[in-house]
Protein backbone atom coordinates (compact mmCIF):
# COMPACT_ATOMS: atom_id res chain seq x y z
CA UNK A 1 0.00 0.00 0.00
CA UNK A 2 1.17 3.50 -0.73
CA UNK A 3 -0.16 7.03 -0.58
CA UNK A 4 1.54 7.80 -3.89
CA UNK A 5 -1.00 7.56 -6.71
CA UNK A 6 1.82 7.60 -9.24
CA UNK A 7 3.91 4.75 -7.83
CA UNK A 8 2.10 2.21 -10.00
CA UNK A 9 3.48 3.94 -13.10
CA UNK A 10 7.13 3.42 -12.12
CA UNK A 11 7.70 0.36 -14.33
CA UNK A 12 6.36 2.08 -17.45
CA UNK A 13 8.19 5.32 -16.61
CA UNK A 14 11.45 3.38 -16.26
CA UNK A 15 10.89 1.85 -19.67
CA UNK A 16 10.02 5.25 -21.13
CA UNK A 17 13.11 6.86 -19.63
CA UNK A 18 15.34 4.27 -21.24
CA UNK A 19 14.24 5.40 -24.71
CA UNK A 20 16.70 7.38 -26.83
CA UNK A 21 16.75 11.15 -26.34
CA UNK A 22 16.11 13.74 -29.01
CA UNK A 23 14.61 13.13 -32.40
CA UNK A 24 15.06 9.33 -32.20
CA UNK A 25 12.47 9.15 -29.42
CA UNK A 26 9.32 7.79 -31.08
CA UNK A 27 6.96 9.24 -28.47
CA UNK A 28 7.98 12.89 -28.68
CA UNK A 29 7.75 13.41 -32.43
CA UNK A 30 5.64 16.29 -33.68
CA UNK A 31 4.83 17.70 -37.09
CA UNK A 32 6.18 21.21 -37.55
CA UNK A 33 4.26 21.66 -40.77
CA UNK A 34 1.98 19.37 -42.73
CA UNK A 35 2.53 19.89 -46.45
CA UNK A 36 0.13 17.33 -47.91
CA UNK A 37 -1.55 14.02 -46.99
CA UNK A 38 1.82 12.31 -47.51
CA UNK A 39 4.49 14.86 -46.54
CA UNK A 40 5.35 16.97 -43.48
CA UNK A 41 8.25 18.88 -41.97
CA UNK A 42 9.58 16.95 -38.94
CA UNK A 43 12.77 18.04 -37.13
CA UNK A 44 13.26 20.64 -39.87
CA UNK A 45 13.35 17.93 -42.53
CA UNK A 46 10.87 17.16 -45.29
CA UNK A 47 9.52 13.74 -44.37
CA UNK A 48 7.42 11.18 -46.21
CA UNK A 49 4.48 10.14 -44.03
CA UNK A 50 4.13 6.37 -44.18
CA UNK A 51 1.99 5.82 -41.10
CA UNK A 52 -1.07 8.07 -40.95
CA UNK A 53 -4.31 6.07 -41.67
CA UNK A 54 -4.97 8.71 -44.35
CA UNK A 55 -5.98 5.93 -46.73
CA UNK A 56 -7.78 8.10 -49.29
CA UNK A 57 -5.65 11.21 -48.83
CA UNK A 58 -8.82 13.10 -47.92
CA UNK A 59 -7.24 15.56 -45.46
CA UNK A 60 -6.32 17.99 -48.22
CA UNK A 61 -9.11 17.20 -50.66
CA UNK A 62 -10.14 20.54 -52.24
CA UNK A 63 -13.89 19.88 -52.07
CA UNK A 64 -13.73 18.71 -48.44
CA UNK A 65 -11.66 21.72 -47.43
CA UNK A 66 -14.01 24.10 -49.20
CA UNK A 67 -17.04 22.52 -47.50
CA UNK A 68 -15.30 22.78 -44.11
CA UNK A 69 -14.33 26.42 -44.68
CA UNK A 70 -17.86 27.37 -45.70
CA UNK A 71 -19.30 25.69 -42.62
CA UNK A 72 -16.70 27.34 -40.40
CA UNK A 73 -17.63 30.77 -41.72
CA UNK A 74 -21.38 30.17 -41.62
CA UNK A 75 -21.73 28.25 -38.35
CA UNK A 76 -18.67 29.03 -36.25
CA UNK A 77 -15.91 27.00 -34.64
CA UNK A 78 -17.93 24.65 -32.46
CA UNK A 79 -21.37 23.67 -31.21
CA UNK A 80 -20.58 24.02 -27.48
CA UNK A 81 -23.18 21.40 -26.62
CA UNK A 82 -24.42 17.85 -26.64
CA UNK A 83 -26.49 16.34 -29.43
CA UNK A 84 -29.22 16.06 -26.76
CA UNK A 85 -29.26 19.80 -26.11
CA UNK A 86 -28.05 22.60 -28.39
CA UNK A 87 -25.51 20.53 -30.32
CA UNK A 88 -27.69 19.17 -33.14
CA UNK A 89 -27.50 21.35 -36.25
CA UNK A 90 -29.22 20.54 -39.53
CA UNK A 91 -25.81 19.55 -40.83
CA UNK A 92 -25.46 16.80 -38.18
CA UNK A 93 -28.77 15.38 -39.36
CA UNK A 94 -27.66 15.70 -42.99
CA UNK A 95 -24.47 13.78 -42.17
CA UNK A 96 -26.58 10.99 -40.66
CA UNK A 97 -28.74 10.98 -43.80
CA UNK A 98 -25.59 10.72 -45.92
CA UNK A 99 -24.43 7.74 -43.83
CA UNK A 100 -27.80 6.03 -44.29
CA UNK A 101 -27.51 6.50 -48.05
CA UNK A 102 -23.88 5.35 -48.03
CA UNK A 103 -24.75 2.10 -46.21
CA UNK A 104 -28.34 1.67 -47.38
CA UNK A 105 -29.50 1.37 -43.76
CA UNK A 106 -32.52 2.76 -41.97
CA UNK A 107 -30.60 4.33 -39.10
CA UNK A 108 -27.35 6.15 -38.40
CA UNK A 109 -26.00 7.81 -35.27
CA UNK A 110 -22.92 10.04 -35.31
CA UNK A 111 -20.54 10.16 -32.33
CA UNK A 112 -17.78 12.65 -31.62
CA UNK A 113 -15.05 10.00 -32.06
CA UNK A 114 -14.80 6.43 -33.28
CA UNK A 115 -13.56 5.42 -29.83
CA UNK A 116 -16.77 6.77 -28.30
CA UNK A 117 -18.89 4.96 -30.89
CA UNK A 118 -17.49 1.59 -29.76
CA UNK A 119 -17.56 2.60 -26.12
CA UNK A 120 -21.15 3.79 -26.31
CA UNK A 121 -22.69 1.11 -28.50
CA UNK A 122 -21.07 -1.89 -26.77
CA UNK A 123 -21.52 -0.64 -23.21
CA UNK A 124 -25.14 0.37 -23.83
CA UNK A 125 -26.43 -2.49 -26.00
CA UNK A 126 -25.19 -5.29 -23.77
CA UNK A 127 -26.72 -4.99 -20.30
CA UNK A 128 -26.15 -6.89 -17.03
CA UNK A 129 -27.86 -10.09 -18.19
CA UNK A 130 -26.30 -10.09 -21.66
CA UNK A 131 -23.03 -11.33 -23.10
CA UNK A 132 -20.43 -9.59 -25.26
CA UNK A 133 -18.21 -11.97 -27.18
CA UNK A 134 -15.08 -10.33 -28.60
CA UNK A 135 -12.10 -11.31 -30.74
CA UNK A 136 -8.88 -11.61 -28.70
CA UNK A 137 -7.15 -9.01 -30.92
CA UNK A 138 -9.89 -6.39 -30.58
CA UNK A 139 -9.01 -2.69 -30.54
CA UNK A 140 -8.70 -0.97 -27.15
CA UNK A 141 -12.01 0.86 -27.70
CA UNK A 142 -13.81 -2.51 -27.85
CA UNK A 143 -12.14 -3.76 -24.68
CA UNK A 144 -12.96 -0.44 -23.01
CA UNK A 145 -16.59 -0.63 -24.15
CA UNK A 146 -16.74 -4.02 -22.44
CA UNK A 147 -15.14 -2.65 -19.29
CA UNK A 148 -17.60 0.25 -19.16
CA UNK A 149 -20.67 -1.96 -19.59
CA UNK A 150 -22.19 -4.50 -17.25
CA UNK A 151 -22.41 -7.52 -19.54
CA UNK A 152 -20.48 -10.75 -19.15
CA UNK A 153 -17.45 -10.55 -21.43
CA UNK A 154 -16.10 -13.59 -23.26
CA UNK A 155 -13.11 -13.63 -25.57
CA UNK A 156 -12.43 -15.97 -28.49
CA UNK A 157 -9.22 -16.73 -30.39
CA UNK A 158 -8.44 -14.22 -33.13
CA UNK A 159 -10.37 -14.93 -36.37
CA UNK A 160 -11.04 -18.51 -35.23
CA UNK A 161 -14.61 -19.65 -36.13
CA UNK A 162 -14.36 -22.96 -34.24
CA UNK A 163 -13.22 -21.22 -31.07
CA UNK A 164 -16.12 -18.74 -31.35
CA UNK A 165 -18.57 -21.58 -31.95
CA UNK A 166 -17.46 -23.39 -28.77
CA UNK A 167 -17.93 -20.28 -26.67
CA UNK A 168 -21.34 -19.40 -28.09
CA UNK A 169 -22.50 -23.01 -27.64
CA UNK A 170 -21.44 -22.91 -23.96
CA UNK A 171 -23.22 -19.62 -23.33
CA UNK A 172 -26.39 -20.95 -24.96
CA UNK A 173 -26.15 -24.23 -23.00
CA UNK A 174 -25.95 -22.38 -19.67
CA UNK A 175 -28.17 -19.42 -20.57
CA UNK A 176 -30.56 -20.25 -23.46
CA UNK A 177 -32.33 -16.88 -23.39
CA UNK A 178 -29.41 -14.50 -22.95
CA UNK A 179 -28.84 -11.61 -25.35
CA UNK A 180 -25.47 -12.01 -27.07
CA UNK A 181 -23.49 -9.41 -29.00
CA UNK A 182 -20.55 -10.69 -31.06
CA UNK A 183 -18.04 -7.93 -31.83
CA UNK A 184 -15.75 -8.25 -34.86
CA UNK A 185 -13.49 -5.97 -36.89
CA UNK A 186 -13.48 -5.88 -40.68
CA UNK A 187 -9.73 -5.30 -40.80
CA UNK A 188 -7.44 -5.72 -37.78
CA UNK A 189 -5.25 -2.67 -37.93
CA UNK A 190 -1.86 -3.93 -36.82
CA UNK A 191 -1.39 -6.63 -39.49
CA UNK A 192 -4.22 -5.66 -41.82
CA UNK A 193 -5.83 -9.10 -41.77
CA UNK A 194 -9.54 -9.39 -42.56
CA UNK A 195 -12.04 -11.24 -40.42
CA UNK A 196 -13.60 -14.31 -42.10
CA UNK A 197 -17.00 -12.68 -41.78
CA UNK A 198 -18.91 -15.35 -43.70
CA UNK A 199 -17.99 -18.06 -41.18
CA UNK A 200 -18.13 -15.83 -38.11
CA UNK A 201 -21.53 -14.28 -38.90
CA UNK A 202 -23.00 -17.70 -39.79
CA UNK A 203 -21.90 -19.16 -36.45
CA UNK A 204 -23.20 -16.10 -34.59
CA UNK A 205 -26.58 -16.32 -36.30
CA UNK A 206 -26.77 -20.08 -35.67
CA UNK A 207 -26.56 -19.25 -31.96
CA UNK A 208 -29.01 -16.37 -32.25
CA UNK A 209 -26.46 -13.67 -31.50
CA UNK A 210 -26.31 -10.10 -32.81
CA UNK A 211 -23.24 -9.16 -34.85
CA UNK A 212 -21.38 -5.85 -34.70
CA UNK A 213 -18.55 -5.18 -37.17
CA UNK A 214 -16.09 -2.35 -36.64
CA UNK A 215 -15.06 -1.15 -40.11
CA UNK A 216 -12.73 1.63 -38.88
CA UNK A 217 -9.83 0.52 -41.09
CA UNK A 218 -11.95 -0.80 -43.96
CA UNK A 219 -14.42 1.99 -44.75
CA UNK A 220 -13.35 3.49 -48.06
CA UNK A 221 -10.82 0.73 -48.60
CA UNK A 222 -12.89 -2.40 -49.29
CA UNK A 223 -16.19 -3.17 -51.01
CA UNK A 224 -17.54 -1.99 -54.32
CA UNK A 225 -18.75 1.34 -52.92
CA UNK A 226 -16.27 1.48 -50.04
CA UNK A 227 -18.57 0.29 -47.26
CA UNK A 228 -15.97 -2.11 -45.98
CA UNK A 229 -15.28 -5.79 -45.49
CA UNK A 230 -18.91 -6.81 -44.90
CA UNK A 231 -19.70 -5.47 -48.36
CA UNK A 232 -16.56 -7.01 -49.86
CA UNK A 233 -17.44 -10.44 -48.45
CA UNK A 234 -21.14 -10.09 -49.30
CA UNK A 235 -22.47 -10.50 -45.74
CA UNK A 236 -23.99 -7.09 -45.01
CA UNK A 237 -27.41 -8.70 -44.44
CA UNK A 238 -25.86 -10.81 -41.65
CA UNK A 239 -24.46 -7.80 -39.78
CA UNK A 240 -26.71 -5.99 -37.29
CA UNK A 241 -24.47 -3.02 -36.46
CA UNK A 242 -21.62 -1.41 -38.36
CA UNK A 243 -19.32 0.95 -36.50
CA UNK A 244 -16.95 3.25 -38.27
CA UNK A 245 -14.82 6.32 -38.01
CA UNK A 246 -14.28 9.55 -39.91
CA UNK A 247 -10.66 9.72 -38.73
CA UNK A 248 -9.08 7.50 -41.37
CA UNK A 249 -10.40 7.28 -44.96
CA UNK A 250 -12.81 10.17 -44.31
CA UNK A 251 -9.91 12.41 -43.27
CA UNK A 252 -11.31 14.18 -40.21
CA UNK A 253 -12.62 12.95 -36.83
CA UNK A 254 -15.81 11.40 -35.53
CA UNK A 255 -17.48 8.01 -35.31
CA UNK A 256 -20.78 6.42 -36.22
CA UNK A 257 -22.98 3.37 -35.98
CA UNK A 258 -25.47 2.32 -38.68
CA UNK A 259 -28.16 -0.33 -38.36
CA UNK A 260 -31.56 -1.53 -39.52
CA UNK A 261 -32.72 -2.42 -36.01
CA UNK A 262 -36.28 -0.99 -35.62
CA UNK A 263 -35.62 0.48 -32.16
CA UNK A 264 -32.14 1.76 -32.94
CA UNK A 265 -33.03 5.42 -32.31
CA UNK A 266 -33.57 4.55 -28.62
CA UNK A 267 -29.80 4.64 -28.26
CA UNK A 268 -29.91 8.44 -28.52
CA UNK A 269 -31.75 8.45 -25.18
CA UNK A 270 -29.58 6.01 -23.26
CA UNK A 271 -26.08 5.98 -24.74
CA UNK A 272 -23.92 8.06 -22.42
CA UNK A 273 -20.86 8.58 -24.70
CA UNK A 274 -23.35 10.03 -27.21
CA UNK A 275 -25.24 12.17 -24.71
CA UNK A 276 -22.61 13.56 -22.38
CA UNK A 277 -20.12 15.12 -24.75
CA UNK A 278 -20.19 18.00 -27.22
CA UNK A 279 -21.18 17.24 -30.80
CA UNK A 280 -18.77 17.53 -33.72
CA UNK A 281 -17.87 21.07 -34.92
CA UNK A 282 -19.71 22.18 -38.10
CA UNK A 283 -16.54 22.24 -40.23
CA UNK A 284 -15.80 18.61 -39.32
CA UNK A 285 -19.38 17.61 -40.10
CA UNK A 286 -19.20 19.36 -43.47
CA UNK A 287 -15.94 17.74 -44.58
CA UNK A 288 -17.09 14.30 -43.39
CA UNK A 289 -20.32 14.63 -45.38
CA UNK A 290 -18.45 15.67 -48.51
CA UNK A 291 -15.81 12.93 -48.11
CA UNK A 292 -18.47 10.20 -47.79
CA UNK A 293 -20.02 11.35 -51.05
CA UNK A 294 -16.62 11.23 -52.74
CA UNK A 295 -15.64 7.84 -51.27
CA UNK A 296 -18.77 6.10 -52.55
CA UNK A 297 -17.81 6.98 -56.12
CA UNK A 298 -14.04 6.89 -56.05
CA UNK A 299 -11.63 4.69 -57.96
CA UNK A 300 -8.89 5.31 -55.39
CA UNK A 301 -9.30 1.85 -53.82
CA UNK A 302 -7.28 0.03 -56.49
CA UNK A 303 -4.61 2.76 -56.41
CA UNK A 304 -4.32 2.35 -52.60
CA UNK A 305 -4.05 -1.44 -52.69
CA UNK A 306 -1.61 -1.22 -55.60
CA UNK A 307 0.58 1.09 -53.48
CA UNK A 308 0.43 -1.30 -50.55
CA UNK A 309 1.31 -4.30 -52.71
CA UNK A 310 4.33 -2.43 -54.11
CA UNK A 311 5.68 -1.66 -50.62
CA UNK A 312 4.89 -5.13 -49.23
CA UNK A 313 6.52 -6.93 -52.16
CA UNK A 314 9.56 -4.64 -52.08
CA UNK A 315 10.13 -5.13 -48.34
CA UNK A 316 9.73 -8.88 -48.67
CA UNK A 317 12.07 -9.02 -51.68
CA UNK A 318 15.00 -7.42 -49.82
CA UNK A 319 14.61 -9.97 -47.05
CA UNK A 320 12.56 -8.44 -44.24
CA UNK A 321 10.38 -10.72 -42.13
CA UNK A 322 6.87 -9.61 -43.06
CA UNK A 323 3.84 -9.33 -40.81
CA UNK A 324 1.57 -8.38 -43.72
CA UNK A 325 0.76 -9.67 -47.19
CA UNK A 326 -0.19 -6.55 -49.15
CA UNK A 327 -3.89 -7.37 -49.31
CA UNK A 328 -4.71 -4.41 -47.05
CA UNK A 329 -3.26 -0.87 -46.87
CA UNK A 330 -0.89 -2.02 -44.10
CA UNK A 331 2.74 -2.99 -44.60
CA UNK A 332 4.57 -4.13 -41.47
CA UNK A 333 7.95 -5.75 -40.92
CA UNK A 334 8.64 -7.79 -37.81
CA UNK A 335 11.70 -6.84 -35.75
CA UNK A 336 12.53 -9.52 -33.20
CA UNK A 337 14.37 -7.33 -30.70
CA UNK A 338 12.46 -4.43 -29.14
CA UNK A 339 15.48 -2.14 -28.80
CA UNK A 340 16.38 -2.74 -32.44
CA UNK A 341 12.81 -1.84 -33.39
CA UNK A 342 13.06 1.43 -31.44
CA UNK A 343 16.44 2.19 -33.04
CA UNK A 344 14.98 1.35 -36.47
CA UNK A 345 12.27 3.94 -35.95
CA UNK A 346 14.88 6.57 -34.99
CA UNK A 347 17.01 5.85 -38.06
CA UNK A 348 13.97 6.02 -40.36
CA UNK A 349 12.88 9.42 -39.03
CA UNK A 350 16.41 10.75 -39.53
CA UNK A 351 16.29 9.43 -43.10
CA UNK A 352 13.03 11.31 -43.70
CA UNK A 353 10.40 8.57 -43.39
CA UNK A 354 7.75 8.56 -40.65
CA UNK A 355 6.45 5.06 -39.86
CA UNK A 356 4.58 3.66 -36.86
CA UNK A 357 6.53 1.86 -34.17
CA UNK A 358 4.06 -0.68 -32.80
CA UNK A 359 5.03 -2.60 -29.67
CA UNK A 360 3.31 -5.10 -27.35
CA UNK A 361 0.74 -5.06 -25.81
CA UNK A 362 -0.77 -3.04 -28.70
CA UNK A 363 0.33 -5.72 -31.18
CA UNK A 364 -0.84 -9.32 -31.69
CA UNK A 365 1.45 -12.18 -30.62
CA UNK A 366 3.77 -9.71 -28.83
CA UNK A 367 5.37 -8.64 -32.09
CA UNK A 368 7.55 -5.55 -32.51
CA UNK A 369 6.44 -3.93 -35.75
CA UNK A 370 7.64 -1.19 -38.05
CA UNK A 371 4.24 -0.49 -39.49
CA UNK A 372 3.27 1.57 -42.51
CA UNK A 373 -0.25 2.49 -43.51
CA UNK A 374 -0.39 3.43 -47.17
CA UNK A 375 -2.43 6.15 -48.83
CA UNK A 376 -3.93 6.38 -52.29
CA UNK A 377 -2.18 9.76 -52.33
CA UNK A 378 1.30 8.18 -52.18
CA UNK A 379 3.18 8.21 -55.46
CA UNK A 380 5.28 5.25 -56.60
CA UNK A 381 8.31 7.54 -56.16
CA UNK A 382 7.44 7.99 -52.48
CA UNK A 383 6.98 4.25 -52.01
CA UNK A 384 10.33 3.54 -53.67
CA UNK A 385 11.86 6.18 -51.36
CA UNK A 386 10.40 4.31 -48.35
CA UNK A 387 11.80 1.03 -49.71
CA UNK A 388 15.25 2.55 -50.25
CA UNK A 389 15.32 3.83 -46.65
CA UNK A 390 13.98 0.60 -45.16
CA UNK A 391 16.73 -1.33 -46.92
CA UNK A 392 19.41 1.19 -45.92
CA UNK A 393 18.39 1.12 -42.23
CA UNK A 394 17.85 -2.65 -42.30
CA UNK A 395 21.44 -3.11 -43.43
CA UNK A 396 22.76 -0.47 -41.04
CA UNK A 397 21.18 -2.28 -38.07
CA UNK A 398 22.21 -5.72 -39.29
CA UNK A 399 18.65 -6.92 -39.86
CA UNK A 400 19.18 -7.75 -43.51
CA UNK A 401 22.75 -9.06 -43.13
CA UNK A 402 21.80 -11.51 -40.39
CA UNK A 403 20.22 -13.85 -42.90
CA UNK A 404 23.23 -14.10 -45.19
CA UNK A 405 25.67 -14.37 -42.24
CA UNK A 406 23.81 -17.28 -40.69
CA UNK A 407 23.58 -18.88 -44.11
CA UNK A 408 27.36 -18.62 -44.45
CA UNK A 409 27.98 -20.08 -41.00
CA UNK B 1 -18.59 -36.48 -12.11
CA UNK B 2 -17.48 -33.78 -9.71
CA UNK B 3 -13.84 -32.79 -9.69
CA UNK B 4 -12.15 -32.13 -6.35
CA UNK B 5 -10.28 -28.88 -5.77
CA UNK B 6 -6.99 -30.79 -5.91
CA UNK B 7 -7.90 -32.36 -9.24
CA UNK B 8 -8.80 -28.95 -10.66
CA UNK B 9 -5.53 -27.54 -9.33
CA UNK B 10 -3.54 -30.35 -10.95
CA UNK B 11 -5.26 -29.84 -14.30
CA UNK B 12 -4.62 -26.08 -14.16
CA UNK B 13 -0.95 -26.74 -13.35
CA UNK B 14 -0.74 -28.88 -16.51
CA UNK B 15 -2.21 -26.01 -18.55
CA UNK B 16 0.24 -23.53 -17.01
CA UNK B 17 3.27 -25.64 -18.05
CA UNK B 18 3.69 -24.13 -21.56
CA UNK B 19 3.46 -20.64 -20.02
CA UNK B 20 5.92 -21.46 -17.21
CA UNK B 21 9.10 -20.52 -19.06
CA UNK B 22 11.29 -20.42 -15.92
CA UNK B 23 10.03 -23.71 -14.46
CA UNK B 24 8.77 -22.10 -11.28
CA UNK B 25 7.30 -24.58 -8.77
CA UNK B 26 3.57 -23.94 -8.81
CA UNK B 27 1.59 -23.68 -5.58
CA UNK B 28 -1.82 -22.22 -4.86
CA UNK B 29 -0.05 -19.00 -3.79
CA UNK B 30 1.82 -18.60 -7.06
CA UNK B 31 1.03 -15.13 -8.47
CA UNK B 32 0.67 -15.02 -12.25
CA UNK B 33 2.06 -11.52 -12.77
CA UNK B 34 4.90 -11.75 -10.24
CA UNK B 35 6.08 -15.37 -9.92
CA UNK B 36 5.32 -16.46 -13.48
CA UNK B 37 5.90 -12.97 -14.94
CA UNK B 38 2.83 -13.30 -17.16
CA UNK B 39 1.32 -10.14 -18.62
CA UNK B 40 -2.45 -9.69 -18.70
CA UNK B 41 -2.69 -10.83 -22.34
CA UNK B 42 -0.95 -14.11 -21.54
CA UNK B 43 -3.24 -14.67 -18.57
CA UNK B 44 -6.19 -14.19 -20.95
CA UNK B 45 -4.70 -16.82 -23.29
CA UNK B 46 -4.34 -19.20 -20.35
CA UNK B 47 -7.93 -18.47 -19.39
CA UNK B 48 -9.00 -19.53 -22.88
CA UNK B 49 -7.23 -22.90 -22.40
CA UNK B 50 -8.97 -23.34 -19.07
CA UNK B 51 -12.37 -22.65 -20.63
CA UNK B 52 -11.86 -25.42 -23.19
CA UNK B 53 -10.31 -27.87 -20.70
CA UNK B 54 -13.23 -27.64 -18.26
CA UNK B 55 -15.91 -26.75 -20.84
CA UNK B 56 -16.98 -23.64 -18.94
CA UNK B 57 -17.37 -19.92 -19.64
CA UNK B 58 -14.90 -17.84 -17.63
CA UNK B 59 -15.98 -14.20 -17.95
CA UNK B 60 -13.13 -11.71 -18.48
CA UNK B 61 -14.93 -9.63 -15.85
CA UNK B 62 -13.59 -11.78 -12.99
CA UNK B 63 -9.98 -11.61 -14.19
CA UNK B 64 -8.95 -8.62 -12.03
CA UNK B 65 -9.79 -10.66 -8.91
CA UNK B 66 -7.70 -13.66 -9.96
CA UNK B 67 -4.09 -13.06 -9.00
CA UNK B 68 -3.01 -16.51 -7.85
CA UNK B 69 -3.30 -20.07 -9.10
CA UNK B 70 -5.38 -20.85 -5.99
CA UNK B 71 -7.89 -18.10 -6.81
CA UNK B 72 -8.12 -19.44 -10.36
CA UNK B 73 -8.76 -22.95 -8.99
CA UNK B 74 -11.53 -21.72 -6.70
CA UNK B 75 -13.15 -19.78 -9.55
CA UNK B 76 -13.13 -22.83 -11.82
CA UNK B 77 -14.65 -24.94 -9.04
CA UNK B 78 -17.45 -22.41 -8.60
CA UNK B 79 -18.12 -22.18 -12.33
CA UNK B 80 -18.20 -26.00 -12.60
CA UNK B 81 -20.72 -26.16 -9.77
CA UNK B 82 -23.01 -23.69 -11.60
CA UNK B 83 -22.78 -25.51 -14.92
Amino acid sequence: MTLDLFEKFNPILNEYNSLPNGEANPFTVSMEKVLSPTTAIINGRETVLAGTNNYMGMTFNAECMEAAQEALTALGTGTTGSRMLNGTYNSHKRLEETLKEFYGTKHAIVFSTGYQANLGIIATLAGPKDYVVIDADSHASIYDGCAMGNATVVRFKHNNPENLDKRLARIRRDDPKAGILVVLEGVYSMLGDQAPLKELTKISKDHNAYVLVDEAHSIGVFGETGRGVAQEQGVEDQVDFIIGTFSKSVGTIGGYCVSNEPKFEALRLVCRPYMFTASLPPSVVASATKALELIANTNLRSKLLGNSMRLNRGLSRVGFEMGTTGESPIAAIIVDDQNTAIAFWGEMIKEGVYVNLALPPATPNRLNLMRCSLSAAHTFEQIDFMLEKFELVGKRLGLLEEISESALA
Amino acid sequence: MTLTVDEIFDQICELIKPFNKKNVTISKDTIFSVDLELDSLTVMDLLSEIEDEFDITVPLNILPDLETVGQFTDAVQKLLANK
